[in-house]
């Protein structure tokens, strides 16, 4: 029986192969036909502002700390009622693997990851992406959050100067 | 004189129209090929240049001449450079006993519908096929590298293995044809192709010209997987290309080589026996592409062993019962 079944062996695969022939391609046409990504997609990474319209990003650094490829770079600054914001902000694409670790890393949720993936260019310099191209004008995937809501902005007194505060010690004191 | 001149000018017409066809004819394979073989995988294949990927043959031309034409450090370079134009020659030239029409009368003579018209042209063939293996072979030992040397030890092995079984599928045919031109055995099959006279022939044939010709499940040459691309590895541009068309024309040479022994040649009701003829040469080609969609490599000692050990014994098995049966029909 062992001729029997390498001939039937054989021969099958000529019919499948045959009946693929005639069924519909599974490829997706690109630029003709889009394929529409989950929402929570990674790719062009974008800078979110809170519901009042105030930008999210308190410039804490974690996002370029945890980038892998450190491609974040930013410049910290802060307001006179103490808010703190990036002066700049450059997120550079043509370095960017799209890992999503700077949004896993973001406590205020201003970095967000977004499903537009149609980033590419042949300037180079043009995936360099400043503040003013990152920010956009919604609140991204979380529509309530607001950071400073829960924190407050600055403080009433000097720091270490509040009732339940212990002063700054001073190191001269410590000496033996 | 005149008459000399007029035979001269006709061969000469035989061999543009030949020639073009089926370079055109070969190009237009690698398209189908690709393409078949995609809508198997249920991919498109290619179709983004011009309708349907028309123009994908002259793109791939333009690609492969403009590239960098390489010779390897230490390779042996004129043998180097002959190889691949070896391998495009002879089969080519294999396609000029290939009668593709019955004779035509134009202007009270008679014009035989192939190039030339040898009453050896089973031999002559043959003796193409074998001269086949030297460009494979001369090329890959040219190369001066490993991969390149096995595929061309391994093509040598093959090619010269599959030939006998291949010969001794042609006997029982040209044995019912009592004739060795091509022309000859197509005329025999006009009532019966040799198909339903001799199906074990047929079987045999069809597998030993697959190994010849290097087709998929008998690819081991340029097993891709194993040695790079085999005795191809070190070519580039339009050398590569040279080998590359050789393969497509042979595709062609091996359909019509079955359809003159096997499928009874331009015969055919109603339509022109031109059209049968290409028609029976595409479905061929056809029925090899889809065994390249379909099967896959067997391992190289496999090989042998199926070559040796069952074709050969097949085919001499059907030549005896061939002989006997027409002792016995024919007395």
């Amino acid at each position: 029986m062992g001729l029997w079944r390498d001939i039937k062996g054989t021969l099958q695969p000529f019919w499948i192969t045959l009946g693929y022939l005639f069924k519909k391609p599974v490829t997706i046409q690109y630029p003709e036909q889009k394929r529409i990504p989950p929402p929570r997609y990674r790719a062009r990474i974008v800078l979110t502002r809170d519901p009042d319209g105030n930008e999210r990003c308190v410039a804490c650094h974690l996002c370029s700390g945890a980038c892998p490829v450190d491609c974040i770079s930013m410049q910290a600054a802060e307001d006179e009622n103490g808010r703190r914001h990036a002066a700049w902000f450059r997120i550079n694409f043509a370095r960017c693997i799209f890992c999503g670790l700077c949004a896993e890393a973001c406590p205020t949720m201003a970095i967000q990851t977004t499903p537009d993936y149609e980033i590419c260019n042949r300037d180079v310099l043009k995936l360099v992406h400043e503040k003013e191209d990152l920010l956009i004008d919604g609140c991204g995937k979380d529509e309530e959050y607001d950071y400073y809501q829960h924190s407050g902005i600055g403080v009433a007194n000097q720091r270490g100067g509040n009732d339940d505060e212990y002063g700054p010690v001073d190191p001269k004191s410590l000496l033996p | 004189m005149t008459e000399l001149l007029i035979t001269l000018a006709l061969i000469l017409v035989k061999l543009g129209l030949v020639f073009g066809v089926v370079l055109g004819m070969a190009a237009y394979l690698v398209l189908a090929e690709r393409k078949i073989l995609g809508r198997m995988q249920l991919r498109y294949g290619p179709n983004r240049v011009g309708p349907g990927g028309m123009i994908q043959p002259m793109c791939d031309v333009i690609k492969l001449i403009t590239k960098e034409d390489f010779v390897p450090d230490r390779a042996d370079k004129w043998i180097f450079l002959f190889a691949p134009g070896l391998t495009a020659l002879t089969a080519l030239l294999s396609f000029a006993a290939v009668p593709f029409a019955p004779p035509l009368t134009l202007f009270g003579r008679e014009i035989p519908m192939v190039v030339c018209d040898l009453n050896v042209g089973v031999l002559y063939i043959f003796g193409l096929s074998s001269l086949a293996v030297y460009g494979v072979v001369l090329g890959g030992w040219a190369s001066n590298s490993k991969y390149s040397l096995l595929g061309a030890i391994r093509s040598l092995a093959q090619l010269i293995s599959y030939e006998l079984a291949l010969g001794l599928a042609l006997v029982p045919v040209v044995m019912s044809a009592r004739s060795f031109s091509l022309t000859e055995i197509v005329m025999s099959q006009a009532d019966w192709p040799n198909l339903l006279r001799h199906p074990l022939a047929f079987i045999v044939f069809m597998i030993a010209i697959a190994a010849e010709s290097k087709r998929t499940p008998f690819d081991m040459p340029e097993a891709e997987n194993e040695i790079v691309g085999g005795f191809h590895t070190e070519y580039s541009g339009m050398r590569f290309g040279l080998f590359f068309v050789g393969e497509y024309i042979s595709l062609i040479v091996i359909g019509a080589m079955t359809t003159v022994f096997f499928l009874g040649g331009w015969h055919g009701p109603i339509l022109p026996p031109v059209v049968w003829f290409v028609g029976k040469v595409l479905l061929v080609a056809f029925v090899f592409i889809w065994a390249r969609g379909s099967m896959p490599r067997p391992r190289y000692d496999q090989l042998m062993h199926f070559g040796w050990k069952v074709l050969i014994p097949l085919g001499l098995i059907n030549v005896i019962i061939t002989g006997a049966v027409m002792v016995a029909l024919l007395g």
